[in-house]
This record gives C-alpha cells, sequence and structure tokens, in this order.
C-alpha cells in the first residue's frame, strides 16, 4: 500500500476503512497465541526412564516406601495361628461342625467350595474357559494372520520334529504319562474324601496330556482331542455344573428340598453332587492347561 | 518388631510383594516383568494360607472321626487361594498371549522399544 502522505489522503483513507485493514493484518501476524500458563510442569516419564540409575533408584525407593507401609500394617495384626482371631469366625464353625452333615463331604474344603460356594467355583471354571478362548483368538494360526516366510519355518520345524527321534522322551512318556493320568483321575474322584479336587487333579491330566503330546506330537493327541471335542467337553461340563447347581435355586434358595442322597460320608459314591462337579471341573481344567500348551506351542488346539 | 518376628509368615509374604513389585517396575523384558507379576501372586498365596493357620491343629479334612471346630484349620482362605490360583493362570496365559502376538509385529520383548517403534509409526 502506497504511503499516504496529505490529509485527504490519510482522511480518504481513513473513510474507507484502509488503515484499520492495514493494521488488522499486521497485528494478526504478529500477535502471539495466547498459551495456557503451565504452572506445574509434569514430569516425562521418557526423561526420567532416560536415565537408568535415578529410574532404578526411584523405583526400589516406590518398592520400598510400599514395603514399609505394609510392613507397619503386618505388625498390627492379630498374631499368627492364634485359635481367636477375628478371621476363624462363625462361617468356620459352621463349615466344619455341619459340613459333613449338610454336604456329606469329608473334605470341609471341597464341601465348601463345591456346595456353600459353588456358583464362586462355576465363575472360576468360566474365567478358565473365556482365558482359553481369548487365547484362541490371539494366538490362532490360519491363513488370514500368517505370512509366507512364517509358513515356511514352520513347515521346516515340523521336518527337523519328525526326523528328530527324542529316544528318551518317547520311552518316559509312553511309561509315565498313563500313570501320570491315572494319578489325576484318582485325585478328581476322590475329591471329596482326601486332599485334591477338580482344579488339582485337572492340571495333573493335563500335565499328562502334555507330556504326551510333546514326545509323539500333536497328532497323537489330535485323534482324540481336537477343537471341536475340545468346545464340545468344555461347554458340556459348564452347562452340566450350571445345571447341578442351578437345582437349588429353582426349588427355591438356601436348599429347601434339596433331596440329594448324600450316601454314607465316607464312601466314593457320596456327597451329593460333589463328585459329579469335580469331573467337570477336572474335565474343563484339562482341557484348559492342555489347550494352553497346544495353543502357544503349535498355534491350534 | 517384636511382632513382626511372631508374624513372620506375613512380613515375608509382604517382602515377596516388594520383590514382585519391585521386579515389575525395573524390568524392561515383558516376559520378565510377568514373571514379577507371578511372584506378587506367590505372596498373596502365602499371606492367605498364613492367616488361615492355627497353631496344633490339623488340616480340614475329616480324621479319627471328630467332628469339632476346634480340631481343625480355617478352611476358608484354602477356597480363597483356589480362586487366585486360577485367576492368575488364566491371567498370566492371557498376557503371554499378548506378548507372543506384540513379538511378531515388531521383533522385540524390550519395552522401551516397543513403544518408540509404536510412536514412530503412529508419527508417520
Amino acid at each position: 500500500m502506497h504511503k499516504k502522505n496529505t490529509f485527504l489522503q490519510k482522511l480518504k483513507a481513513w473513510v474507507n476503512g484502509e488503515d484499520t485493514l492495514l493494521h488488522a493484518d499486521e497485528y494478526i501476524a504478529k500477535r502471539k497465541q495466547p498459551q495456557p500458563k503451565q504452572w506445574l510442569r509434569s514430569p516425562s516419564v521418557e526423561k526420567i526412564k532416560s536415565n537408568r540409575a535415578l529410574y532404578s533408584f526411584l523405583c526400589v525407593l516406590v518398592a520400598m516406601v510400599f514395603i514399609t507401609i505394609m510392613m507397619v500394617v503386618v505388625s498390627e495384626l492379630p498374631t499368627f495361628g492364634n485359635a481367636s482371631n477375628p478371621g476363624n469366625n462363625e462361617v468356620m464353625e459352621r463349615y466344619l461342625e455341619k459340613g459333613i452333615e449338610e454336604t456329606g463331604a469329608i473334605n470341609f474344603v471341597a464341601g465348601m467350595i463345591l456346595d456353600y460356594r459353588a456358583f464362586d467355583t462355576f465363575g472360576e471354571s468360566n474365567v478358565l474357559f473365556l482365558a482359553v478362548i481369548c487365547v484362541l483368538m490371539l494366538l490362532r494360526r490360519d491363513s488370514k494372520n500368517i505370512s509366507a516366510a512364517e509358513e515356511k519355518e514352520i513347515a521346516e520345524d515340523e521336518a527337523l520334529d519328525a526326523v528328530d527321534h527324542k529316544s528318551i522322551l518317547q520311552v518316559g512318556a509312553k511309561y509315565l504319562s498313563p500313570v501320570i493320568i491315572l494319578y489325576g483321575i484318582y485325585v478328581i474322584l476322590n475329591g471329596h474324601l482326601s486332599p485334591g479336587g477338580g482344579f488339582s487333579g485337572g492340571s495333573i491330566v493335563g500335565g499328562g496330556l502334555i507330556l504326551y503330546a510333546a514326545a509323539f506330537g500333536h497328532q497323537s493327541v489330535q485323534r482324540f482331542l481336537n477343537f471341536r471335542t475340545f468346545t464340545w467337553i468344555s461347554v458340556g461340563c459348564l452347562l452340566t455344573y450350571f445345571a447341578c447347581k442351578s437345582y437349588s435355586f429353582f426349588t427355591g434358595a438356601n436348599h429347601v428340598g434339596y433331596t440329594i442322597p448324600k450316601g454314607i460320608p465316607g464312601h466314593i459314591l457320596s456327597a451329593g453332587f460333589i463328585l459329579p462337579l469335580n469331573i467337570c471341573v477336572g474335565l474343563i481344567v484339562a482341557c484348559t492347561m492342555y489347550g494352553f500348551y497346544a495353543l502357544f506351542t503349535k498355534g491350534d488346539i | 518388631m517384636t511382632h513382626l518376628l511372631i508374624n513372620y509368615y506375613e512380613a515375608a509374604s509382604v517382602i515377596l510383594f516388594g520383590i514382585g513389585f519391585m521386579n515389575l517396575l525395573l524390568q524392561n523384558n515383558l516376559i520378565k516383568k510377568f514373571i514379577g507379576l507371578n511372584i506378587m501372586d506367590t505372596a498373596v498365596y502365602l499371606f492367605l494360607a498364613a492367616q488361615g493357620y492355627i497353631t496344633n491343629r490339623v488340616a480340614p479334612i475329616l480324621t479319627h472321626g471328630i467332628v469339632d471346630a476346634d480340631y481343625y484349620i480355617n478352611p476358608v482362605p484354602a477356597g480363597l487361594v483356589l480362586t487366585g490360583i486360577v485367576v492368575s493362570v488364566s491371567v498370566t496365559a492371557f498376557s503371554l498371549a499378548l506378548v507372543q502376538r506384540l513379538y511378531k509385529h515388531y521383533g522385540t520383548l524390550n519395552m522401551d522399544e516397543i513403544m518408540r517403534l509404536s510412536r514412530e509409526r503412529e508419527g508417520e
């Protein structure tokens, strides 16, 4: 814009509003963006992490403070092993004194988790089943999530695996895995009579299956446990469990009209629903354990 | 202080918990982080088992036909530990599956490296 020297020119410019426009342009170009004032600069995690020594020191400090706080709490806790501690209240007395009469199980813990608190155990079985389904979603290998290089690598691995004799493992597994699986079944079936139950016995059976699969390859286990049978066993057991424990809810809560024969406590066929529930839980846990192994090694059940 | 020595199971479980927590913070390798998480889980089981114990009593399984609450230890924490073990197994399996996917995608298990790579890819 040319310079305005005469008064008339200036007046004209003022009337037309050129002046203000000019200044507005300048102002817009020059002005500073209003910035929010940062009173408290947040410490950046990367900056602290780049200083390794400081980061380690802070970690140890935080953990030490944590331990100290909890130590103070522990020093205020009731004495270890004292019978009059608040945790040992009437709930425990009820379970121990009425347990055999009401559940028929000699193992009080089995009677507690599979009769008094059976829905809690049902939730646990569901958690396990959900975990194996989530792992399946993440790790299942199919044509969509596998590249050609990976496929070649897997084929190479399998070829090497077929050549490998694994004599010690195979002989060991041949004699050990039936014994392990049999012992697991014993633990499951004796869950209401002795220490054990569905969870521990199921893990033992799963361990036997894993040993067998490691020695003789996945194909040998897939003869009787493929994805189809896995789904049927897991879902069938969950539904059986649900049906069994819904019984007391359908007939009114608090076991009103609960007429399942308890049998003689101490016999193998006793304790009402606890034996079938233990079998259900054991099957779910065994399938889950083997499923984790198969998914992590081969990407398929 | 003397009370801490009497309650040494609880004190040991608290120290174990702290060790696991420190492992979780200090390790950069993701699998080692989950080992730390499992140490913390174990500390909780030890704490619960210690809470259920009563001196001079036997495990809660009928022995010699004695039905008496003063003869057995508390069975409730055993059930709670069982729940804890199941949840810990599920969480460990799920997180290890996620770690495997991360390794396939980024080619490293180092936490900082993964964060840097993901930020770079985001910036592109």
